[in-house]
């Protein structure tokens, strides 16, 4: 363990950027996978086709292996290739039907004596989703991101294999060199990133629950 | 006074199903007439088609044949949004915004309507006032912090903000304990005759529809089988009259 310790101090800014890397990866994967996921599942709750199929196709990208997928989209023009660009890709993909999922039943499981008041009252379509249906969901919705911000991390360290970096760049190095301290150097930043945001999006959606 | 401007809501053989009538119906060939300012009690079993009734008013359903009016207009006529301001609607567990304060919640149609700020914030107290709570007390609260009886008088006090001149009411009582039921019976009728609303009530109890109506109708399977004021109600000799009747002292309504 002191060999590990003094390794780390040793590789501290190398860490430290591998783990900003990682992070950037993550969260840009995961902004565009809610800019696409959120709207989309607002769109599908009253489109019962359209629900099918966006569902369907979310759930297929999500079967697919982690490194298949990278290996599918390398061969893809202008969005694939090696590098960030086709792993934010997959990353994103990954990362919608957790998304995509949670906001849909978030909007749609709320009580139906409110639903029914709120049509009701006079209340447009619209004014039922913006003003009803999404601040009630928004809990599940956030549950849906940070399921999908877990398995983003996760997936991310595997990014590294098709040359995005982060801190998959010491796990691969060190599975590869049979070196212990290189391997842990990525893993246990990583393993902290997942859990540091389970726990602050757990909190976070605690906090947004309406009872 | 014309027929239309009496009667605020007017059914003309209206029948409604599931599948655009094809589907077995749900009311058959009802004709029944609301005066303005009266208070129409829509009685029967659970399934008879009460509360479908209900919905053919405010545009929540369309008729498959016949009319409904609304202040002399055939509902297919309106505007869905604009029939619905205009008409109150109150149902058993109030239905309440859970993320909305009691001010929210009472100020909705007004906040739709665009009201400025200040007179909605008048318009919130003098409802709560009206409906017995006082707005210091409950304005800032959110629906689970109250009661069942609370939760139905603002039910009730968002359904009368923007002042509609038809109130529908879905067995708003349905849920409360019998001490609390007739306490809000007793001060709900109060209001409905001081305001002078025309309400349209859907129960399964004859006794709370003997308290409020000025006139029943007895629904049996999508169909009307009974209509009479109060009084002559119980000198009825149809069945599910008797039915109901014989239902008095041991029903769920009484205490």
């Amino acid at each position: 363990m002191t060999g590990l310790w003094s390794f780390m101090v040793e590789h501290e800014s190398e860490i430290l950027s591998a783990t900003l890397e990682h992070v950037e990866l993550v969260l840009i994967a995961m902004a565009t996978a809610i800019l696409i996921g959120v709207p989309l599942g607002m769109l599908i709750v009253r489109r019962a086709k359209l629900r099918a199929l966006a569902l369907g196709i979310a759930g297929i990208f999500q079967t697919i292996p982690s490194l298949a997928l990278f290996g599918f989209l390398i061969p893809i023009p202008f969005i694939g290739g090696i590098g960030k660009r086709t792993a934010i890709v997959a990353l994103t993909l990954y990362a919608l039907l957790p998304i995509l999922r949670n906001t849909y039943v978030g909007l749609t499981e709320i009580d139906p004596a409110v639903l029914e008041s709120a049509e009701a009252m006079g209340m447009t379509q619209a004014q039922i989703l913006f003003r009803v249906r999404f601040p009630l969901g928004l809990a599940v919705i956030l549950a849906g991101v940070r399921t999908a911000t877990i398995i983003t991390i996760g997936v991310a360290t595997i990014a590294a294999a098709i040359g995005a970096g982060g801190l998959g760049t010491f796990i691969f190095r060190g599975v590869a060199l049979v070196n212990d301290s290189l391997l842990l150097a990525g893993a246990i930043p990583a393993a902290l990133l997942a859990i540091l945001a389970d726990f602050l999006l757990g909190r976070l959606e605690r906090r947004l629950r309406v009872t | 006074m014309t027929i239309a401007e009496q009667n605020l809501i007017e059914f003309r053989g209206v029948s409604w199903g599931t599948n655009g009538g094809s589907s077995p119906q749900i009311i058959a060939d009802v004709s029944l007439a609301v005066a303005r300012g009266s208070t129409l009690v829509l009685l029967g079993r659970s399934g008879s088609g009460k509360t479908t009734l209900l919905k053919l008013i405010n545009g929540m359903h369309w008729p498959s044949n016949g009319e409904v009016l609304v202040e002399g207009r055939a509902t297919r006529e309106w505007d869905a949004i604009r029939l619905r301001r205009g008409i109150g609607y109150v149902i058993q567990e109030a239905g309440l915004f859970p993320h909305f304060t009691v001010a929210e919640n009472v100020a909705l149609v007004p906040t739709l309507e665009n009201w400025p700020k200040e007179k909605i914030a008048a318009r919130v107290k003098e409802m709560l006032r009206l409906v017995g709570l006082e707005p210091g007390e409950f304005a800032q609260r959110r629906p689970r912090e109250l009661s069942g009886g609370q939760r139905q008088r603002v039910g009730v006090a968002r359904a009368l903000a923007a002042d509609p001149p038809i109130l529908l009411m879905d067995e708003p009582f349905g849920a409360l304990d019998p001490v609390t039921r007739a306490e809000l019976q007793g001060e709900f009728k109060a209001l409905a005759e001081r305001l002078g609303k025309t309400i349209v009530f859907v129960t399964h109890d004859l006794r709370e529809a003997l308290v409020l109506a000025s006139h029943i109708i007895l629904l049996e399977r999508g169909r009307v089988v009974a209509s009479a004021g109060p009084e002559e109600f119980l000198r009825l000799q149809h069945p599910e009259v008797l039915a109901f009747a014989a239902c008095l002292g041991v029903g769920s309504g009484a205490t």
